[in-house]
């Protein structure tokens, strides 16, 4: 751990330069760069509806990662995103079998991500756990009542109006689960930078004692940010199981890692403290516009992955060696 | 001496395995039979290794999430190299994927060390990349049996003392390393990283360069474990050994590794190691599905960390009490 030496300037940048240099600049730029290669390298790319297709890349790992972004910046993290969306579509799964209609379903899946949510949120605020090994304990956990109660089968047979949610358009190419993604992304900017809550958090990623003596009710904050995440694993679970339209124990598998990749391409620290939810925004329209792109392409998924990989890391290594070079 | 080897967090997990071998054994009196016992720790080989790398990783602060991306990726380049040039000697073979591993590994730790890269982005990032490139070198297909030469398959299962090479492998790594962390400077400064950076850095341990050689012993690991697994499972494809890099932070978790760095021993890694292999082999014997494995490492994990948190409450002594109990 380095001493980091802060410079104090005398005046600050103006707005502009401030807002020209910013990360979420840089990406916007990478996010048209690829648009624009994109629409070069393949001629179905601008077609509206392949358009509003590549939109499902990215929406459902977009909604829990307004969640994650929150929960890093506080310091904390949550490894088992994907395994709540698996046990959330087991039980709706479930329900299904007992004859329970959409409403039921719905509240069935919400409820079992916020139950999740909470038994990460009490191991890691009352029993004072660290985050990382707390939910990679419950990452196992919660796909594996999946494993227990699914085995090799799958759940089918969702009622057909159950399906608007994954499958449904709200107006011509628009998706619902595309406006669902815009207004739980205005919803979560407007949490993150209007509120007192939104301060909290950032207050409590800088430095958590200091948040505390400021009266910052500091686990009650990070409880109700593991809330929050489960649950948004709990409207992702509604969203992906009725696109799918049924349930098998791996569905979602890794998706934990992709949402971590998006809510650091988008330029939260991941030591908590700083990020935007205009960044994790633009983050998922990169890593939807990669994968589509590079699906047209006929590049298959794992070389995909490569890309986001390298994508992930370079972004983050690309300033710190260009500030390397300029000290040097 | 005696009292704190039996308070000892090691001893109780040694206690809880025996327990659980005993209660397998009512049911199944023949688990405990010799041979079978070391077929479970044979079993559990890949995992001792991958464990010993992590600990160490994770004693300096830090986590490798790429070490089976690592496994499979060396795997995979061993078994390619013994495909194309069947002549190639095991030990030369053996040596490729270590070096190989290590390579990766370096890489790892380059990216932490001058780069300041917080290691699990590091480690998310190349592990994706890792396991992309075996599908990338071997056009997805793979590496079969037939393919490879008797000797490329034979090494870990070659028996010496009534013990494969494979169970050998991982008792010599856990002597080699159990000597590393207690009687060598670069072992004790791996402590020193880990439990307190700055006061590491004013006893003159560069703490990036500790991280970075963490980084690489654990890619060494990760490497000759992929030769193992590999010639002993006698198949290299993509998906070799996926998901396995958190059985191995699970193995160190309830070892008693503490994530925040500075606490943990080989002992710790190979016990949690073992533990992981027993309750893995003893489901189907006792006829519990195997669909149960996740579930119950998963509440292993969480039942470990919870008694590892309680058990170190009493570590540090407290100055400001005042201060303490304001908190």
């Amino acid at each position: 751990m380095k001493t980091t030496e802060r410079i104090i300037p005398d005046r600050l940048q103006s707005p502009i330069q401030r807002y020209l240099k910013s990360w979420e600049t840089l990406l916007l730029a990478v996010a048209v760069a690829i648009f624009i290669a994109n629409s070069f390298a393949s001629p179905y790319f601008l077609n509206a509806w392949n358009l509003s297709d590549a939109t499902f890349n990215f929406t459902e790992k977009a909604m829990i990662a307004f969640a994650m972004a929150l929960l890093i910046i506080s310091g904390e993290i949550d490894l088992s995103v994907a395994s709540m969306i698996a046990l959330a579509s087991t039980a709706m799964g479930a329900a299904v079998q007992a004859g329970f209609g959409t409403p039921v379903l719905i509240l069935v899946g919400l409820g079992t991500g916020v139950i999740c949510g909470a038994f990460n949120g009490i191991l890691v605020t009352r029993m004072g756990l660290p985050s990382i090994v707390v939910t990679i304990g419950t990452m196992s956990l919660f796909r594996g009542i999946s494993y227990i109660v699914l085995g090799d089968q799958a759940y089918r047979g969702y009622p057909s109006d159950f399906t608007f949610f994954g499958q449904g358009y709200i107006w011509w190419v628009i998706s619902f689960e595309f406006v669902l993604f815009l207004i739980i992304a205005i919803i979560y900017g407007i949490i993150l930078h209007k509120t007192n809550f939104g301060r909290a958090v950032f207050a409590i990623g800088n430095n958590p004692t200091g948040a505390l003596f400021s009266g910052i009710r500091v686990q009650r904050v990070k409880f109700i940010l593991f809330l929050l995440t489960g649950f948004m694993s709990g409207i992702a679970a509604i969203c992906l199981t009725s696109r799918l339209g049924s349930t098998r124990p791996s569905i979602a598998f890794g998706w934990e890692l992709e949402i971590i990749t998006m809510v650091v391409l988008g330029g939260v620290n991941i030591l908590g403290g700083s990020g935007s939810i205009p960044g994790v925004v633009i983050a998922a329209f990169v890593m939807g516009l990669v994968t589509f792109g590079l699906g047209l392409l006929n590049v298959p998924g794992i070389v995909m992955s490569i890309v986001i990989g390298a994508l992930l890391i370079g972004v983050i290594a690309m300033p710190r060696i260009w500030k390397m070079t300029r000290t040097n | 001496m005696l009292k704190r080897l039996i308070t000892s967090r090691e001893a109780l997990l040694m206690l809880i395995i025996l327990v659980l071998i005993g209660l397998v054994a009512i049911r199944f009196p023949r688990f405990i039979t010799l041979s079978n016992l070391a077929g479970v720790f044979n079993d559990t080989s890949p995992l001792i290794l991958l464990a010993i790398g992590q600990m160490i990783v994770i004693l300096t602060k830090c986590i490798d999430l790429s070490v089976a991306a690592n496994l499979a990726l060396t795997g995979m380049v061993v078994a390619m190299i013994n495909v194309a040039a069947p002549g190639v000697p095991v030990v030369v073979i053996i040596a490729v994927a270590i070096g190989l591993g290590a390579l990766m590994g370096a890489f790892n730790g380059l990216l932490v060390w001058k780069l300041d890269i917080p290691p699990i982005v590091v480690t998310l990032g190349t592990m994706t990349i890792y396991r992309g490139t075996v599908f990338v070198i071997s056009n997805g297909k793979w590496v079969n049996s037939h393919e490879m030469t008797q000797a490329f398959k034979a090494f870990p299962r070659y028996e010496l003392f009534g013990m494969p090479m494979m169970s050998w492998t991982a008792i010599i790594a856990v002597i080699i390393f159990f000597i590393v962390m207690t009687r060598t400077t670069l072992g004790r400064s791996f402590y020193a990283v880990g439990g307190n950076p700055h006061a590491a850095t004013y006893a003159g341990i560069n703490v990036g360069r500790s991280q970075f050689w963490a980084f690489t012993i654990s890619g060494a690991l990760a490497g000759l474990t992929g030769y193992l697994w590999v010639s002993r499972y006698a198949v290299a494809y993509v998906n070799v050994a996926s998901g396995f890099e958190l059985d191995v932070v699970a193995a160190c978790v309830i070892g008693g590794i503490s994530i925040a760095g500075g606490i943990g021993s080989v002992g710790g890694a190979l016990l949690g190691a073992i533990f992981l292999g027993v309750i893995k082999n003893a489901l189907p014997v006792i006829n519990v599905s195997p669909f149960w494995q996740l579930a119950i490492s998963g509440s292993a994990i969480i039942i470990a960390v919870a008694l590892n948190a309680r058990s170190n409450k009493n570590h540090g002594r407290i100055i400001l009490k005042s201060a303490e109990k304001t908190q």
